[in-house]
């Protein structure tokens, strides 16, 4: 948005004054450089600058005044700057938009105190934030687990819980070592060490079922790193195995949901988009063909298709339906 | 340079707060240092004109309330002022508990422009005389509104109220087509980004999911330009095109399958051939038939009879693709 540092700092120095009003008995430089964000040298020549400020005329008696003691600081002479400025736009909305979402997620905070918040907060933002505000946000949330999953991470304790993994359809349960929370794309996922993998997991939380919090301390093993997520919470290792699927025109958006490479508009099937998926899991890739329907036809691997294909038969056959194809089963 | 204007922009701020006249420029020149002197060159007058213009603009960009005017009717010229109630935070008091859950709702942006408002809010509140304890921070990585290139762009035209220009590809289209916009808002759904706004093509209501506009949007016109509905609710929009009626499906499944489909489902006891039957609720039937055929022969549908021929439709469709062609 801006190029320079000067508004950023800018918003600081004018809100450092009142920021030393609102604490007569003074405040430790090292604190209220951690308040602002910046380093206590960059404080330093803040306060400095400050100094040569003040009221027109620049007497003596005109500028801001100061005064040290050991490491605090305190404000002796506010030359009328005595409040800080009001919230802009951006900052009205970030603020009530992020305490809206806060109200969606009530696992994360105490849910009256974010309600009072926001009530408190929209009316001193007062016309800057009574627009009909430009952003909105609604995320998928499972209270129950988020609310656990905090309370494990707050208190750094072992969790107990059980996952639900789509691709095998399949219940398992573990204990991990959590070690933080992320929202990816509206999704919440506990990143954790899992005992039972020996490795460090991203646990969706729409799959997690009975959390609870262990008594014992939580901890991961000193391997356990943290994910880059910035790309994305799935990213395949790059030699993974590549599935090769013609999708129709009514699924061309699976490449809009799923990280896809190679996409071509293929004339078979008419307006159809061909693309390359990779993943280690084919038990995934069949899930993904067989519930686009029909909608998308494998050109790799070989035996996707027959498989999905002899999947299907099996159940027509449950419906009754004869399947008095021409052609023999694949095999 | 940049400590010394920013030294005679609080100058600025503290001087023109500290009056209730307007201060004509040339009096601001004289007293508010930093400023070039007049020594009665056209030079001198020109950098001063351009300094203080740009220095106007920073204070109005920040959200100074600089205000223009006239103290009597005498005055031969407009001068300046900043009023104090317009330019101070209304007194705001947060109890503990209300500053953490601020602090942590602060975190929650990602994008330069949310996330670069967000701490200048903080600073504000802060200088407040609000503490925002950050100690008892979870370790949390949020990514709200991360990886969208066009979310700064449609957020700052629907702030302004600017109308919109941007080519948006369907997927189901085979090119992209160019859509003029009055953007009312941009709203995330189920962790995808929309922009909600008029279509003014179209002459209606639409959403666009972000993702799928191509290039930087366009804004064209003045700010201001137009109002959106009252009391839009943005999330409503969007839910209003994805949501609808609710339809109850029952469904049989073999004991110990199906774990997905029951973590959601009403168990409705066993059925004669021994089976698992399941209710199911769904707005949208047709991916919930997507997702039974996936289930193959451990999944069969009672009723009702549409969503039962839709999963038929789906298996028949995939039992083709193992003929040889």
């Amino acid at each position: 948005m801006t190029t320079t540092g000067t508004p950023d700092r800018m918003t600081r120095l004018l809100a450092v004054v009142p920021y030393l009003t609102a604490r007569p008995e003074g405040v430790r430089l090292a604190e209220a450089a951690r308040d602002f964000g910046v380093s206590e040298k960059q404080l330093r020549s803040d306060l400095e600058l400050l100094w040569m400020c003040g009221l027109p005329g620049h007497g003596p008696g005109d500028l801001i005044d100061l005064s040290f003691e050991g490491d605090r600081v305190r404000v002796t002479f506010t030359a009328g700057m005595v409040r800080p400025l009001r919230l802009t736009t951006d900052e009205a909305v970030a603020l009530v938009v992020a305490l809206r979402t806060l109200l969606e997620l009530p696992g994360l905070a105490e849910r009256e105190a974010v309600s009072r918040a926001l009530a408190k907060v929209s009316a001193a933002a007062g016309h800057a934030g009574d627009h009909v505000t430009p952003v909105a946000v609604s995320v998928d949330a499972r209270e129950e687990a988020l609310a656990v999953v905090k309370d494990g991470l707050e208190r750094k304790r072992a969790l107990h819980l059980h996952y639900y993994v789509p691709t095998r359809d399949e219940r398992t349960e573990r204990t991990v070592d959590p070690m933080r929370l992320l929202l990816v794309d509206g999704k919440w996922y506990l990143e954790a060490w899992c005992r039972r993998a020996e490795g460090v997991r991203l646990f969706r939380l729409d799959r997690v079922d009975d959390v609870v919090v262990l008594d014992e301390p939580a901890a991961p093993p000193p391997q356990a790193h943290e994910r880059d997520v910035e790309n994305g919470v799935y990213q395949p290792p790059p030699d993974s195995p590549a599935v090769r699927l013609r999708l129709s025109r009514s699924a061309r958006w699976v490449a809009d949901y799923y990280p896809v490479d190679e996409v071509a508009p293929v004339e078979d099937p008419p307006g159809g988009l061909a693309v390359t998926v990779r993943t280690t899991d084919l038990a995934w890739a069949r899930q993904l063909v067989a519930s686009l329907g029909g909608d998308a036809l494998v050109d790799e691997p070989a035996d996707l298709a027959a498989e999905v294909a002899a999947d299907a038969r099996a159940a027509l056959r449950r419906y009754g339906v004869d399947v008095q194809s021409a052609s023999s089963p694949a095999g | 340079m940049a400590a010394k204007r920013a030294e005679r922009l609080v100058n600025l701020v503290i001087a023109l707060l500290s009056t209730r006249q307007y201060v004509t420029a040339a009096r601001i020149r004289s007293t508010v240092p930093g400023y070039e002197a007049d020594d009665g060159s056209e030079r001198a007058d020109e950098a001063f004109k351009r300094m203080f213009e740009r220095d106007k603009a920073e204070l109005r960009e920040m959200g100074v309330p600089l205000e223009t005017g006239r103290t009597s009717v005498f005055d031969t010229e407009d001068g300046y002022r900043i009023a104090r109630a317009d330019y101070e935070l209304p007194e705001i008091r947060l109890t503990g508990e209300e500053a953490a859950a601020v602090g942590l709702a602060l975190r929650l942006w990602e994008s330069a422009q949310l996330a670069g408002a967000a701490h200048s809010a903080l600073v504000k509140l802060k200088a407040a005389g609000i503490d925002v304890d950050s100690s008892r921070a979870i370790p949390l990585q949020p990514r709200l509104d991360a990886g969208e290139p066009a979310f700064e762009p449609c957020y700052a035209a629907a702030r302004d109220r600017r109308q919109l220009e941007f080519d948006y590809q369907r997927p189901d289209e085979d090119a992209p087509t160019r859509r003029h916009v009055q953007p009312w808002g941009v709203v995330a759904w189920h962790g995808r980004w929309y922009l909600v706004g008029l279509d003014l093509d179209r002459q209606a209501p639409r959403q666009y999911r972000l993702s799928r506009v191509v290039g930087t949007p366009k804004v064209t016109g003045r700010p201001g330009a137009f109002q959106p509905p009252e009391d839009v609710d943005l999330a409503a929009v969007v839910a209003g095109q994805v949501g609808g009626e609710e339809h109850l499906v029952v469904v049989h499944a073999r004991p110990g399958t199906a774990i997905g489909l029951r973590r959601h489902a009403t168990p409705l006891g066993g059925s004669e051939d021994g089976e698992d039957r399941l209710e199911l609720r769904t707005t949208e039937p047709g991916r919930l038939a997507d997702e039974l055929a996936a289930y193959g022969a451990d999944v069969v549908v009672e009723a009702p009879a549409a969503v039962r021929d839709a999963v038929i439709t789906r298996l028949t469709r995939l039992a083709a693709m193992g003929e040889p062609a």
